[in-house]
């Protein structure tokens, strides 16, 4: 069944078309992978499926509803987690803190409550408090819960940005550049982290990442942008081998000598 | 913390204030003691009201006073027009014995309507931050002053009085200090709310905006709600400083409202340190007594005060508390209070 439909997506900022009739089909469950040279248009996609932009054009059909126009927080609420390129963590907060907020869709207590402290809010809290716990068990961080994310090393740094998006319980988790700025040891780790989360949580992931290592391991079907257009999908065999691709990375042969 | 720490520190504070009342009540601190008491707890609740936005949120809001004012004019109106005599008649709407029950009913719909003048900022902080909306919230304050000094109902630029009349006629039926007991309830009542809010996951959601509004917005917060509670709260407070402000001194007017109060409230905020509760009202108490004790400078006294103000900005920039707690200070506190 098909998650995410993307339908004639164009995003235009002024005279520049940052993406133009982009067309994506994601089945639920998969994991995928969103390539292309600097400045292609990959982020701005992800920003778009996330609420931050609204497309110039086209659909955005997410799980049977059209999310584009949606405010960012009522798409995370609907289910699509995301992470950030440059690490967007709340950095003078604990990180249970962290994780605790962004179950702020889903509170279970009017506005008046927290000033009252109703039994509700009480065991709503506990609620919120236990699972957040529980996720950063899951995740072998419990013992940082009251560290705050600025004193901790970035790859740390990444996997709590990554519980903190699936605190949220999203369906689609848009994963933006993770091994960015990580040490090869670290992306090793990565790698099977989120092969792990993928199979854990029965979760469609949809990644952006320049480090072929991790794209080629992880993803099953990728898909290439330049210029806002695509230019080749499927296996990573396939784009490995896809001519366009070579020369969108490594630009034209004859181009170089003429 | 332990229920038998938090009962203590309740019956503590009980017996402090019912001591204070009794002394008050036959005389043992004078007047003036009083007053100083009073002004203290007024610019607490406004310097906590401010450090909302300020310091939690991160907004920079600095028309405050505006708010104060709103409060203070229609608590005043409410309290006179409902309490005074008619000259005519000799009757006042409502029998004067009621406005010992119905004095902090009208203090608290002075904040209810200074909450919904806030959404005069509200509203337009969902599009603009920092510098901009500070610019906006300069000129809500002086939107709100200008209406005032041009308003002949209220006493225009000369002011409004006969909140003395009132007050005086509530303690000519029963002899109590009723604005010294009425000051500290709300001053306690004020410092409450906010810790509760503040505290909850809820209400974290602003600081969530302060450390990064687009990771906030992203991570399911309601941005727009938060800042629209987060002002509406804030400014609600500051109309309930102003309420008190007003039957305190006994006369209000639209200077005491201008751009100079909103200074003084930032300088309390920045001093105690943005994001502490603690430190706004300690720098409160500390600003007040402060201004008490260099009265005889005269208006010396402006120099002294922003020139200490400029020191401390020099050698402890994130203000006397930063954004810790008293008992991030003194962890043994914890045992009495938790403060976050």
């Amino acid at each position: 069944m098909s998650l995410l439909k993307i339908t004639d997506l164009t995003q235009r900022f002024g005279g520049l078309t940052a993406v133009s009739d982009l067309q994506v089909d994601l089945e639920e469950g998969g994991l995928y992978g969103l390539i292309g040279p600097n400045g292609a248009g990959k982020t701005t996609i992800f920003n778009m499926v996330s609420g931050f932009y609204t497309p110039t054009e086209g659909t955005i059909d997410f799980d049977g509803t059209v999310i584009n126009g949606k405010k960012p927080h009522s798409v995370t609420a609907l289910g699509i987690g995301r992470t950030f390129q440059n690490i967007r963590l709340w950095h003078d907060m604990t990180v249970l803190d962290n994780i605790r907020l962004s179950q702020h869709y889903h509170l279970g207590y009017s506005v008046f409550e927290p000033f009252i402290r109703t039994k509700n809010y009480y065991s709503n809290e506990k609620r919120i408090e236990d699972k957040s716990m529980e996720l950063l068990g899951v995740f072998n961080l419990q013992d940082i819960a009251q560290e705050f994310p600025k004193n901790l090393p970035y790859g740390i740094q990444r996997r709590v940005e990554i519980a903190r998006a699936l605190a949220a319980n999203p369906k689609l988790l848009l994963l933006d550049e993770p091994a960015a700025g990580l040490s090869s040891a670290d992306v090793v780790d990565l790698i099977d982290h989120i092969r792990w989360i993928h199979d854990n949580f029965d979760i469609t992931i949809w990644m952006i990442e320049h480090q072929m290592e991790v794209i080629m391991n992880l993803c099953k079907y990728i898909k290439v942008i330049d210029f806002g257009k695509t230019i080749a999908e499927g296996t990573p065999d396939e784009i490995q081998k896809n001519p366009q691709v070579i020369k969108a990375y490594l630009g034209d042969e004859e181009e170089m000598y003429a | 913390m332990g229920k038998y720490q938090q009962k203590t520190i309740i019956i503590g504070g009980g017996i402090l204030f019912a001591l204070l009342l009794i002394m008050a009540q036959f005389k043992m601190i004078d007047l003036y003691v009083q007053s100083v008491i009073m002004f203290i707890g007024v610019n607490i609740i406004f310097a906590t009201s401010l450090s909302i936005v300020n310091g939690y949120m991160g907004e920079f809001s600095c028309g405050h006073a505006g708010f104060m004012a709103v409060g203070a004019y229609v608590s005043s109106l409410m309290s006179v027009m409902l309490f005074t005599p008619d000259k005519a008649t000799g009757l006042s709407v409502l029998p004067p014995s009621m406005s010992i029950y119905l004095f902090p009913v009208i203090i608290i719909i002075g904040g209810v309507v200074a909450g919904i003048a806030g959404l005069l900022v509200a509203i337009p902080s969902f599009k603009t931050r920092d510098d901009y909306l500070a610019i906006i919230t300069i000129a809500v304050n002086f939107i709100i002053v200008t209406a005032l000094n041009n308003m002949e109902v209220v006493g225009g630029s000369r002011g409004y009085m006969g909140m003395k009349k009132v007050i005086y006629g509530m303690e000519g039926i029963i002899k109590f200090p009723y604005m010294l007991f009425w000051v500290i309830t709300f001053t306690i009542f004020a410092i409450f709310l906010i810790r509760r809010f503040i505290t909850s996951t809820y209400g974290k959601g602003i600081i969530a905006i302060k450390q990064d509004e687009v990771a906030a917005e992203i991570m399911s917060v309601d941005t727009n709600h938060m800042k629209l509670v987060a002002f509406m709260f804030s400014s609600g407070l500051a109309g309930i400083s102003g309420g008190l402000f007003a039957h305190v001194i006994g006369y209000v007017n639209p200077g005491s409202f201008s751009i100079l109060k909103s200074t003084e409230g930032l300088v309390m905020v920045y001093l105690g340190g943005m994001g502490s509760l603690s430190g706004s009202v300690i720098s409160a108490i500390l600003f007040t007594i402060l201004l008490e004790i260099l009265r005889p400078l005269q208006i010396l006294k402006w120099v002294i005060i922003p020139l200490m103000l400029i020191l401390v900005m020099q050698f402890r920039p994130e203000g006397l508390m930063g954004d810790k707690e008293l008992s991030d200070f003194f962890p043994k506190l914890k045992k009495y209070f938790k403060f976050k």
